[in-house]
């Protein structure tokens, strides 16, 4: 095997029979003649033994037509015969793989993309050419020649405008048309007048024409534009990639006595749900049978697991974590508590629309300014001369002269290069603007459940406790997939686990784990239901033999790793928080433990009011959370990020996501975001000072397009040159990079 | 002058020849996945587009 060795472990730790088959139905589509197709998300694919052993082990499967697996997005692709769906999880979890259903009727097919690809083949072409005739046109080429080269240069520049051109009209139109200008408006006025007059030029056999212009700058703006896009798209698909928490669907018991798998938002109130372990409560309800243990972190950030009977009510979102549970539905999905969550998300992402990219706010004081020079240029020449043919093309030289091709490479260059930096330390960034509002941050506020803490629960002082004892309750642990067994079986070398060999290994839910061995009946779970005589029920396990302890464990929410040092860095130059939902205990002691401040027990509105509070201060809040109880509060600070465990719904709200463990990537981030915005400024001041230089020369009159073309062309590469300054010479260094563990979602410590 | 009635033309198509191929080649998808074809030319077994 090679890098995929991790990926086993997830196989044995989740190895439950939960019925999926409604779900992958319900996300299926039908391609054609009786062909059903599945998108399955993968995230533990990394390279080609792993395509290979996947794309084997489904197409192994009876009814699977064909299988195959996308490297870049992590993805499975698989077309089946209509008909019960093949096992494909449960297939792809025995061949060592996690997978969750990927709902392909969600995305809308980024067209946009595309469209960019195929208007830049397309003005590359063309710049080409263009370019290739007018060197000769330049290098004194006769008359006859040179109005031939002329027009075959009209002809390719003309479906060229038209065809990629579009991209930069339809945005400018659009701004217009709301009375508004953007980038795109000089962009357009520039091209189009610069074709028009080489157009009047090649028809009155003239000697100067810019058609190599307009399409150069159509390239070299298309080429920015296409960074931009891609930059956003790949970390959009690496987010998307990641498993999908939110649960589709559930499986309803019918009055008549027959289960029926139903989609979230089909499930009314009154209905009575069918929940296995290791499945999420799709919507608000009330436990009618069954025990089990809960994990809410997620939801309302309290970090330890807690134990339900019948009567207990849930929350949509919380994790069942031990038992079977019946429960009875009592809120729809719109009513439920994650529907709140979203409707507060929206409220606050509203609030949060008015920030302007800086290159949407340096071209609305450079497309004025640039129309203006122009103009007077125009009315100088003519009132100078009285040509009114040399004083248009003069103006329409300025025009083309200024055309911001080096703004418009300035920013996005710098922004490709900063997410290139970023996705080497496993930090996705979702779009430039991001990266600019991170830049100007000066409060940092952060969720403790899964943020600060890893979520996971520590075996703690495990060295005190009796070796023995410990190989024995990791031995039962293994059975079990509640949070604290998980931990007792970390805390154990794996070499060392006894190959215990019970006769009977039972789970009760919501008390413990019973093993009988021999004659021995041992017990690990809550106190008071493992030993015989216990009047104290303290947090933590117990192992009892025959009702005597054997040993008690406790355990805590692990700090991050990097979390001292992170913090360290930005005390310096940050005012930090703590905001949790948990209680006021597990928040206090992990505040005192790092020196912050905090509020514990805050409802997710609490969140959202706290930071806006602090940004009528004046400050500019950084939120860093992972709970569904965030995602508003995500929303709603000035920049946001996300670990990669995060619910799906606070991974979609935050600007950045990081996929390693260490929370130095706070610090790292920051670092980057204030770099890449220095390189955006000094980049402008390039682009503003090579117009400094050029447009005086353009309104003497002394451009002509060979000077056009040389000044566009360097002004383009020094600004990419300087951008260029933020990639590569620096690799995250070696002491981060073996702290952090490169697989993201596979979060077991190996105490 | 008579040799560019031949040599633009043949400049021109060879560049749409170019672009043609690169325009066939996006829609097919063959750019769907480049890091998935870099690990599939070290897979022995026969390898089919869907």
């Amino acid at each position: 095997m090679t890098c995929c060795t991790s990926a086993g472990g997830i196989a044995l730790t989740v190895a439950n029979d939960i019925n999926k088959d409604g779900e992958v139905l319900l996300a299926s589509r039908l391609v054609g003649d009786g062909i059903r197709q599945t998108d399955l998300s993968v995230p533990s694919i990394h390279c080609g033994a792993c395509i290979h052993n996947v794309e084997a082990a489904l197409n192994a499967l009876p009814g699977v037509e064909t299988a195959r697996v996308n490297l870049s997005t992590k993805r499975a692709t698989i077309r089946w015969h209509d008909g019960a769906p093949p096992p494909f999880i449960e297939t792809l979890r025995r061949a060592g793989y996690e997978a969750h259903v990927y709902d392909a009727g969600a995305e809308v097919k980024d067209t946009a993309f595309s469209e960019l690809i195929r208007a830049l083949a397309v003005a590359g072409f063309a710049a080409s050419n263009i370019m290739l005739l007018s060197v000769s046109v330049w290098s004194g080429a006769d008359a006859a020649t040179r109005d031939l080269f002329h027009a075959i240069s009209a002809a390719i520049a003309l479906p060229t405008l038209a065809y990629s051109g579009r991209v930069f009209f339809r945005s400018a139109w659009r701004a217009l048309r709301h009375g508004r200008t953007n980038m795109d408006v000089p962009i357009s006025i520039g091209v189009l007048l610069a074709f028009g007059m080489s157009l009047y030029e090649t028809a009155t056999h003239g000697q100067h024409a810019y058609f190599d212009a307009s399409v150069t700058l159509l390239f070299f703006l298309l080429i920015g534009r296409t960074l931009d896009h891609l930059m956003r798209e790949k970390a959009r698909t690496a987010v998307k990639g990641l498993a999908n928490l939110a649960s589709r669907g559930a499986l309803v018991l019918q009055p008549d006595g027959s289960r029926v798998y139903m989609p979230v938002n089909e499930i009314a109130a009154g209905m009575t749900i069918l929940l296995a372990a290791g499945e999420r409560v799709p919507v608000d309800a009330q436990v009618l049978a069954g025990h089990s243990d809960i994990d809410s972190a997620l939801l309302s950030g309290e970090s330890a697991p807690l134990a339900t009977a019948p009567g207990t009510a849930l929350q949509a979102g919380v994790l069942n974590l031990t038992g079977p549970l019946t429960l009875v539905a009592t809120a729809a999905a719109e009513d439920s508590a994650f529907a709140d969550m979203v409707r507060l998300m929206e409220a606050a992402e509203t609030s949060r629309s008015t920030y302007r990219r800086i290159a949407d706010r340096a071209s609305q004081l450079y497309a004025p300014v640039v129309h203006a020079t122009a103009f007077l240029t125009f009315v100088g020449w003519m009132v100078a001369t009285g040509d009114l043919h040399r004083a248009v093309t003069i103006a329409i030289a300025v025009l083309i002269i200024t055309c911001p091709c080096a703004l418009g490479l300035a920013v996005p260059m710098v922004q490709v290069m900063a997410a290139r930096r970023l996705f080497e330390n496993g930090i996705l960034l979702k779009d430039g603007g991001a990266l600019e509002r991170l830049a100007e941050i000066d409060a940092i506020v952060f969720d403790k459940t899964g943020t600060l803490t890893s979520g996971v629960p520590r075996l703690i002082e495990a060295a005190a406790i009796d070796a023995k004892a410990l190989q024995i309750a990791a031995a039962i642990a293994v059975h079990s997939r509640h949070p604290y067994s998980r931990a007792l079986e970390a805390a154990c070398p794996a070499n060392r686990v006894q190959p215990l060999e019970p006769d009977a290994i039972t789970e009760f839910p919501g008390c413990g784990m019973e093993a009988r061995v021999g004659s021995h009946l041992y017990r690990l779970g809550r106190a008071n239901w493992a030993l015989t005589d216990s009047t104290t029920d303290d947090a933590g396990l117990v192992l009892a033999k025959d009702g005597a302890p054997l040993a008690r464990f406790q355990f805590e929410d692990r700090l991050r790793g990097g979390t001292h040092g992170a913090l360290a860095t930005l005390r310096k130059g940050f005012d930090i928080e703590i905001l949790s939902g948990d209680h006021d205990a597990a928040v206090g002691r992990i505040a005192g433990e790092l020196g912050l401040r905090y509020s514990a027990g805050m409802p997710p509105a609490g969140k959202v009011a706290r930071i806006s509070e602090i940004e009528t201060n004046g400050r500019k809040v950084l939120m860093v959370g992972d709970g569904l109880n965030d995602a508003p509060a995500l929303a709603a600070a000035h920049a946001s990020m996300a670990p990669a465990t995060a619910a799906d719904i606070g991974r979609n709200a935050a600007d950045l996501v990081f996929l390693h463990e260490s929370l130095d990537a706070v610090p790292r981030a920051i670092g980057i975001a204030r770099e890449a915005a220095r390189l955006v400024r000094q980049n402008l001041i390039l682009a503003v000072g090579y117009n400094l230089i050029a447009v005086p020369v353009a309104i003497m009159g002394y451009v002509t397009p060979l000077v056009a073309a040389i000044a566009m062309s360097s002004s383009s590469i020094i600004v990419i040159a300087n951008a260029l300054r933020l990639g590569g010479h620096r690799r995250p260094d070696k002491s981060a990079a073996s702290s952090a563990k490169r697989t993201p979602l596979n979060i077991v410590e190996h105490a | 002058m008579d040799d560019f009635l031949f040599l633009v033309p043949v400049a021109l198509l060879l560049g749409l020849a170019g672009l043609g191929a690169f325009m066939w080649a996006l829609g097919n998808g063959q750019y769907d996945d480049l890091s998935g074809a870099a690990e599939r030319i070290l897979l022995d077994d026969k390898d089919v587009p869907l």
